[in-house]
């Protein structure tokens, strides 16, 4: 099928647009890459009236430091985050979750910011953000607002972007450069939605394990934070803890039962993935190889 | 009802101008408004790249673009691997190796192939198929297309086309010392 019919709009600059989305009002749909957009409205599950595509918005297109976060715009691409050396030195789980996203063709259109603006429940990004405490800065015409990914994800394809406001920019603090990190996904094959995912992030100091968090993606409508695992592990000495944590992760969690698999087998798979998580992580903080 | 937009977009080396509806997608774009028909599409929805074609020499998925969102962009398309009517060594090494039956994902595959060799010209199997996991193909199993591209990328790291060419000469004469020269001419243009 095709996309039904829509009005265009290639607005010049970062006032235009935000000026035309709130003439706009609740019509107005934000296009950046499309590779969620695009696939609904070819099944006419999306039926924008007006698009509004910041593809000429050059203004958008950065990753730079900021006041100690990062920002990325609303413009970068999913490719540019996983090749770009800022990402890298500043929150690697970031570079190591979006090689999971997709397939490269995907990413050269495909873009961080409206990985999270769709709230697909099974996306990696959001969840990936999540742990890193990430915050998304609205724009619109009567000002900007930042918000936490989980002010902001309110439920499956559902986010509080006010009415002609635009995803701006996602902002991630900095991370300690000791912290380890992993993203593990199960999927049936690579590039498909994951069944379940997990991020985790932690840090090993003389105390023990600490700076704790895990995030799941595919298990909720949104993506979770596994608050009781996290607490299990504080202070904890090496992986001994590691089972009951994965455990205390999924132990709470109601997965949807689809045709990729069941409630429990999700819960399952998603308890391995935090495991497995947990295992690179600590590798990786105590400077081992993965 | 809803206005046209005029795009430029430069097609296999030549420029382009044409309206389009908003809602037109780019595969959609090149078969029928500019007859390149060699763009296929599969699934819509941008799961089988059978739609990929190269933007500024990245792979994307034809499908799921809108014909407006590459305006000012240059894209290649299968049609514009071969030049003067010689192939590509890619789409030699498919042919070789039986790198394809149906053909309906071939175009995808060779693009995204191109894409793959020049940004690593020796790669291993393993790294191939990876590489082609955004690419289905329900006729082959994948094999003789890994097989394929190894054999490009030999072709394309040596002097390509020359070599290829020798290796013809040699091939299609049955005299003996011809046949050595020939060899031997393609030996040298591999040390050099």
């Amino acid at each position: 099928m095709k996309p039904a019919p829509f009005t265009y709009h290639a607005p010049a600059s970062m006032g235009e647009a935000l000026s035309t989305l709130a003439q706009l009002g609740d019509q107005g749909r934000v296009l950046a890459g499309g590779q969620s957009l695009l696939p609904l409205m070819n099944f006419r599950l999306a039926q924008p009236v007006h698009l509004v595509d910041i593809r000429r918005l050059d203004e958008l297109d950065y990753i730079r430091s900021d006041d100690g976060w990062l920002a990325i715009g609303a413009r970068v691409c999913q490719a540019a985050v996983e090749r770009s050396s800022e990402v890298a030195a500043w929150c690697p789980l970031l570079v190591e979750t979006v090689a999971l996203v997709g397939h490269p063709p995907i990413r050269h259109q495909g873009t961080l910011c409206g990985s999270v603006a769709h709230a697909d429940p099974a996306a990696e990004l959001p969840a990936a953000l999540l742990a890193l405490g990430a915050e998304v800065l609205l724009s619109a015409e009567q000002g900007d607002r930042r918000l936490t990914i989980d002010e902001f994800i309110r439920g499956p394809y559902a986010t509080a972007c006010p009415t002609g406001g635009l995803l701006k920019e996602v902002r991630i603090p900095s991370q300690d450069a000791s912290t380890g990190y992993a993203f593990v996904e199960s999927s049936r094959r690579h590039g498909d939605f994951a069944i379940a995912g997990a991020a985790v992030l932690l840090r090993v100091e003389q105390s023990g394990i600490h700076h704790v968090a895990i995030t799941l993606c595919g298990v909720a409508e949104t993506p979770v934070r596994a608050a009781n695992a996290e607490a299990v592990l504080q202070g904890a000495q090496g992986a001994d803890g590691f089972p009951a944590a994965a455990q205390a992760a999924v132990e709470e969690l109601a997965p949807p039962t689809d045709m990729h698999g069941s409630s429990d087998f999700r819960r399952n798979v998603a308890r391995v993935c935090v495991q497995r998580a947990l295992e690179r992580a600590l590798a990786r903080a105590q400077g081992g190889a993965v | 009802m809803t206005e046209r937009v005029a795009i430029s977009v430069v097609v296999n080396g030549q420029k382009v101008e044409r309206d389009v509806e908003p809602r037109r997608l780019l595969v959609d774009f090149l078969r029928d408004d500019l007859g390149l028909v060699g763009t296929h599409i599969g699934c819509e929805h941008g799961v089988c790249g059978t739609c990929t074609v190269l933007r500024n020499g990245e792979s994307i998925r034809s499908c799921i673009t809108l014909a407006v969102q590459v305006d000012g962009r240059e894209l290649l398309t299968v049609e514009g691997l071969a030049r003067d009517g010689k192939l590509h060594p890619i789409q030699e090494a498919f042919w070789e190796k039986q790198g394809l039956q149906c053909g309906y994902c071939t175009p995808g595959m060779l693009l995204r192939a191109k894409e793959l060799l020049e940004e690593n010209p020796n790669p291993t199997r393993e790294q191939v198929r990876e590489g082609i996991a955004s690419q289905l193909c329900r006729c082959t199993g994948y094999q003789f297309i890994i097989d394929a591209i190894m054999e490009a990328a030999e072709q394309m790291h040596e002097q390509g086309p020359d070599l290829v060419a020798a290796a013809k000469l040699a091939a299609s004469q049955e005299q003996g010392p011809d046949l050595v020269a020939a060899a031997k001419l393609a030996a040298t243009q591999e040390e050099s």
